[in-house]
């Protein structure tokens, strides 16, 4: 043993009680980067481990001779990781702090068995990533970071391990999180990205402080990890409410069980039933525990309706005015986990929710090059490959998109033959779907489709959304983007918020409720600009995310573009181009987003422009070189788009 | 009506009713393995919760090694009584009358491993393509590894190496005939959380896991309590009356007691949430090498 029993907090261990949060989280890295010994470092310094437990990894490792408490062995648990040393199977750890309790999911770094990495990405809310300081940033390590991202993971914590190795040195780990960073500007989603010097092996920084490198002032890793924000994931968003099954006890009863996976539902609420689109209203909420006036996400129930539909395992349940497309058309990123490869044209079976359905993979758009990140053309995937698909299920199904909610967002492919779990899908975009519809609306296909007039315009389909407070700078930088689009033969369509609101959005004022209908309409005009070819130009204040999110959610997601238009308050009052922030300080006009209303600025936008460093015509020059850099635009002197519309 | 959870309970228990709805809907002949000890008790309570106002559409099934406490038969028959569930036991010693089994001989010979012949048996007696334990993660390194959906070939195996990767919430329980299912809803919970659980919802318990007075035998470093099963005290036994409690109350040949002052939850938890020893511990059959739970799981054991 080369540290003393440390514990985690006073003599007597973790203190139980049931308030604590729960934290799921990966670990992620390459072979031999001491993931095992990491973790076991985590349970022995939290005093996780039993003296049995010890006395058991004490004697083996005595006997194996290796000098040192070998605390890999307290998690390799199949017989053959002891044997081989290396970790082939997720595993999952339990620790609890004073502060919290979490859920490791231990997944194992070497190529072939990727399928564990993203299996244990599905559930977890934060993801470690384990780099060997000694040997620096691998391709495994890119890659690990890459899966949590696709997998929805916004928040990574880089823990460069083995820092006795290379002398403690603070200049080794600043230059690998300075080298990460630079990398990880490329990923997307990520939200929080934290660094943390440690050795596993000795016991630094892990949950104890240490002296030997108290150059580092940050938090330790158990530190992180107790503040890192969680399980809000499912919290946002519509309700949905995946059938379980239907209980029916006695000829007086009949109610549908399941848990509410995101959103929430009260007694007495307007629901539509999916994918049949029969309405009525929820009479009653119950439970064992009793009934409940309302049920918010992560909660299992039972609900039963004022009428009795014909609901059964496999619908999905939504507020009526808020509900999933329907669809029978998807893209999605799949990740292939069986030795036999993907065949398109090929019947699987999708399980989705609690829905199966036949599915058949009509065509691979591109696969990952995972080394690389870069696309590249295939026609099948093979195990551990991760891809770009376009899907057709046997009939239509309600879902959503896994970035706006990943219970409704993904699936797994099961090969009828083997009765294997043959691939995990996360999906991005409908391809055929009518949204909310009008009661008797038939869903009618463009008679020319968006990649047509993709083709002739020369360049793809994209909305840009600007937002940002009153006088940042949106409609000027829109405005000067139009013209320097037009200028270069762009097909483009300019939204702007006052004009919108002088007759589309006319009957609107600017309460919350307001602000966001005026926004549902102004993204689905932007939408069907989309779906006509044109770079959309939206410039909107949209203070609230959850409205910009909508709005992102019906575009795909390598075609939309955020723009944080940003000023700081006091220069946009100076500038205040139509008098708002005066009429709000004379109480002429209400609360304004950001001096004294609700402003919720973007956390991860494709674009940031600070308009008191750039003119606007600087910023739409910039954008335009986003565009031609994310293959929207060809470049300058080209005729042609660089690749073929996906 | 009981107390509605909160925090990390109500999350666990959440997840438990989805598992335990999904084995509803994938399978048509569930069974719970039920012993009368606390895991199968909060895994039955669970259960009852998640069909709730309907009854538990599985049935029980105990494996009996006849090496059993008194109090928890008594407990177990007065439990499902009072539940209103079926519950079928089936014996080991049939399985040794009938010569499908042998009995493993010596002073520390144990009918923990000759369960696994009754149990799949059992399984296949009562055609059934499903089976929940309450087996939890945390109390063994191989455990840590098995899916919620565990699939068993047609011999009742495990193949750790050959798992169906799980994913999100989804499970997927798709079978050949003569394939079963062992599936473990309380997977994620840990020893700690079952009795905190316990605690909140007021479930009863067999008496034998409070502490207690009691007439205990030292033998390979274990306190063995006397029963039928353990036969009468050799002359050599190093025998006393202690302060005892059990952390697990299986068959009585090598399930520990250990000393403790714990006669209330409240103390079991206060317990736990310090304890030194995994509760598996106190079980000679897990340490005979150390490899032990890893063989018997992939041969069907529970």
């Amino acid at each position: 043993m080369t540290t003393p029993l440390a514990p985690a907090s006073e003599d007597t261990g973790p203190v139980p009680t049931s308030q604590v949060e729960l934290l799921r989280f990966t670990t992620a890295g390459s072979v031999d980067d001491g993931k095992s010994t990491l973790i076991g470092r985590l349970l022995h310094d939290t005093r996780s481990i039993f003296e049995d437990q010890l006395e058991q990894v004490e004697g083996v490792s005595r006997r194996r001779g290796t000098g040192e408490l070998d605390l890999a062995l307290l998690t390799d648990g199949l017989r053959d990781e002891r044997e081989q040393r290396i970790t082939i199977d997720v595993a999952y750890r339990y620790f609890a702090t004073p502060k919290r309790r979490f859920i490791i999911a231990d997944t194992p770094g070497h190529l072939q068995y990727t399928r564990n990495m993203v299996t244990g990405a599905s559930t977890a809310q934060l993801a470690v990533i384990l780099i060997d300081a000694s040997r620096g940033i691998l391709t495994q390590s890119r890659r690990h970071a890459f899966i949590s991202t696709l997998l929805g993971i916004s928040h990574l914590v880089v823990a460069v391990n083995k820092m006795d190795l290379v002398g403690y040195r603070r200049e080794v780990f600043h230059s690998i999180q300075a080298e990460f960073r630079n990398f990880a500007q490329g990923l997307e989603g990520v939200r929080t990205l934290s660094f943390v010097p440690i050795s596993a092996l000795k016991g630094d920084h892990v949950v104890e402080r240490s002296r030997r490198m108290d150059w580092h002032e940050g938090p330790t890793l158990l530190e992180l990890l107790e503040i890192a924000e969680a399980g809000t994931r499912r919290d946002r968003g519509a309700f949905r409410f995946p059938v379980q099954s239907v209980i029916r006890p006695n000829a007086n009863f009949r109610g549908y069980a399941g848990t509410v996976v995101s959103g929430s539902i009260a007694a007495g609420d307007q629901i539509v039933v999916l994918p049949s689109g029969e309405t009525t209203a929820i009479h009653s909420i119950e439970t064992a525990d009793g009934p409940l006036e309302s049920a918010e996400a992560g909660l299992a129930v039972v609900l039963t309706t004022h009428h009795e539909l014909d609901i059964s395992r496999g619908d999905l349940i939504s507020h009526a005015q808020d509900p999933p497309p329907v669809g029978s058309r998807l893209a999605g990123d799949l990740c292939w986990m069986d030795r036999e490869p993907l065949e398109p044209g090929r019947t699987y079976l999708l399980l989705h929710a609690t829905r199966q359905i036949q599915v058949r993979v009509d065509r691979i758009v591109h696969r990952v090059e995972i080394d690389s990140l870069g696309h590249e053309e295939a026609d099948t995937l093979g195990l551990n490959e991760i891809g770009r698909v376009e899907l057709s299920t046997a009939a239509p199904f309600a879902f959503d998109l896994y970035r706006t909610n990943p219970a409704t967002g993904s699936f797994v492919l099961v090969d009828l033959r083997t009765n294997q779990t043959a691939g995990a899908g996360m999906i991005r975009r409908r391809l055929d779907t009518v949204r909310r519809v009008s009661p008797g609306a038939v869903w009618q296909e463009a008679a020319v489709p968006q990649a047509a007039r993709e083709s002739r315009n020369g360049h793809l389909a994209a909305v840009l959304w600007l937002t940002g407070i009153s006088g940042a700078g949106k409609s000027s930088i829109a405005r000067d983007l139009e013209r320097l689009l037009f200028r270069r033969g762009i097909q483009t369509a300019l939204l702007d918020g006052d004009r919108l609101r002088h007759g589309l959005s006319g009957d609107l004022g600017f309460s919350d409720s307001d602000r966001a209908e005026n926004l549902r309409r102004s993204g689905e005009v932007a939408r069907i600009l989309f779906d006509h070819g044109a770079i959309v130009l939206a410039a909107f204040i949209s203070p609230r995310r959850a409205d910009r999110e909508r709005v992102r959610g019906l575009i795909p997601p390598e075609r939309f573009f955020e723009v944080h238009v940003h000023a700081p308050l006091e220069v946009a009052r100076a500038r205040d181009p139509k008098g708002l922030y005066r009429r709000e300080r004379e109480g002429a006009v209400g609360s304004l987003p950001g001096s004294r209303g609700l402003w919720e600025p973007p956390t991860a936008p494709e674009l940031l422009i600070d308009t008191t460093r750039a003119t606007p015509a600087e910023a739409a020059r910039s954008i335009v070189v986003r565009l031609e850099e994310a293959g929207i635009l060809p470049p300058d002197s080209a005729q042609h788009p660089r690749r073929e519309p996906s | 009506m009981t107390r509605r959870s909160r925090g990390h309970l109500a999350e666990l228990e959440n997840e438990a009713i989805w598992i335990i709805r999904e084995v509803g809907a994938w399978f048509e002949r569930p069974v719970i393995l039920f012993s009368g000890g606390k895991d199968s008790i909060v895994l039955t309570w669970l259960a009852r919760k998640a069909f709730h106002p309907a009854p538990i559409p599985f049935s029980l099934l105990h494996i009996d090694t006849g090496h059993n406490f008194p109090e928890t038969i008594e407990f177990r028959d007065r439990f499902v009584r009072d539940l209103g569930l079926d519950l079928m036991v089936r014996f080991v010693q049939t399985s040794i009358d009938e010569g499908r089994v042998r009995e493993e001989e010596g002073t520390n010979g144990s009918r923990n491993a000759l369960q696994t012949v009754t149990l799949l048996d059992g399984l296949e007696e009562l055609n059934a393509d499903a089976a929940l334990g309450g087996a939890r993660r945390d109390e063994e390194k191989a455990r840590a590894k098995e899916r919620v959906f565990s699939h068993r070939n047609r011999f009742g195996q495990w193949d750790p190496r050959n798992q169906r990767p799980e994913l999100w919430m989804l499970f997927n329980g798709r079978r050949q005939p003569g394939e079963h299912f062992r599936v473990f809803p309380l997977s994620n919970w840990t020893e700690l959380d079952i009795w905190q659980y316990i605690q909140h919802q007021e479930i009863p318990v067999p008496a034998l896991y409070l502490a207690h007075d009691r007439e205990v035998v030292r033998r390979g470093g274990t306190l063995l309590a006397r029963t039928e099963a353990t036969g009468p005290w050799r002359p050599d036994d190093d025998v006393s009356v202690r302060r005892v409690r059990f952390r697990t109350v299986g068959d009585a040949t090598c399930t520990g007691a250990f000393e403790s002052d714990a006669d209330t939850i409240e103390a079991i938890i206060r317990e736990t949430g310090t304890a030194r020893v995994t509760e598996r511990g106190g079980r000679t059959d897990d340490r005979r090498s150390e490899a032990a739970m890893e063989d018997r799981k992939r041969a069907g054991y529970f």
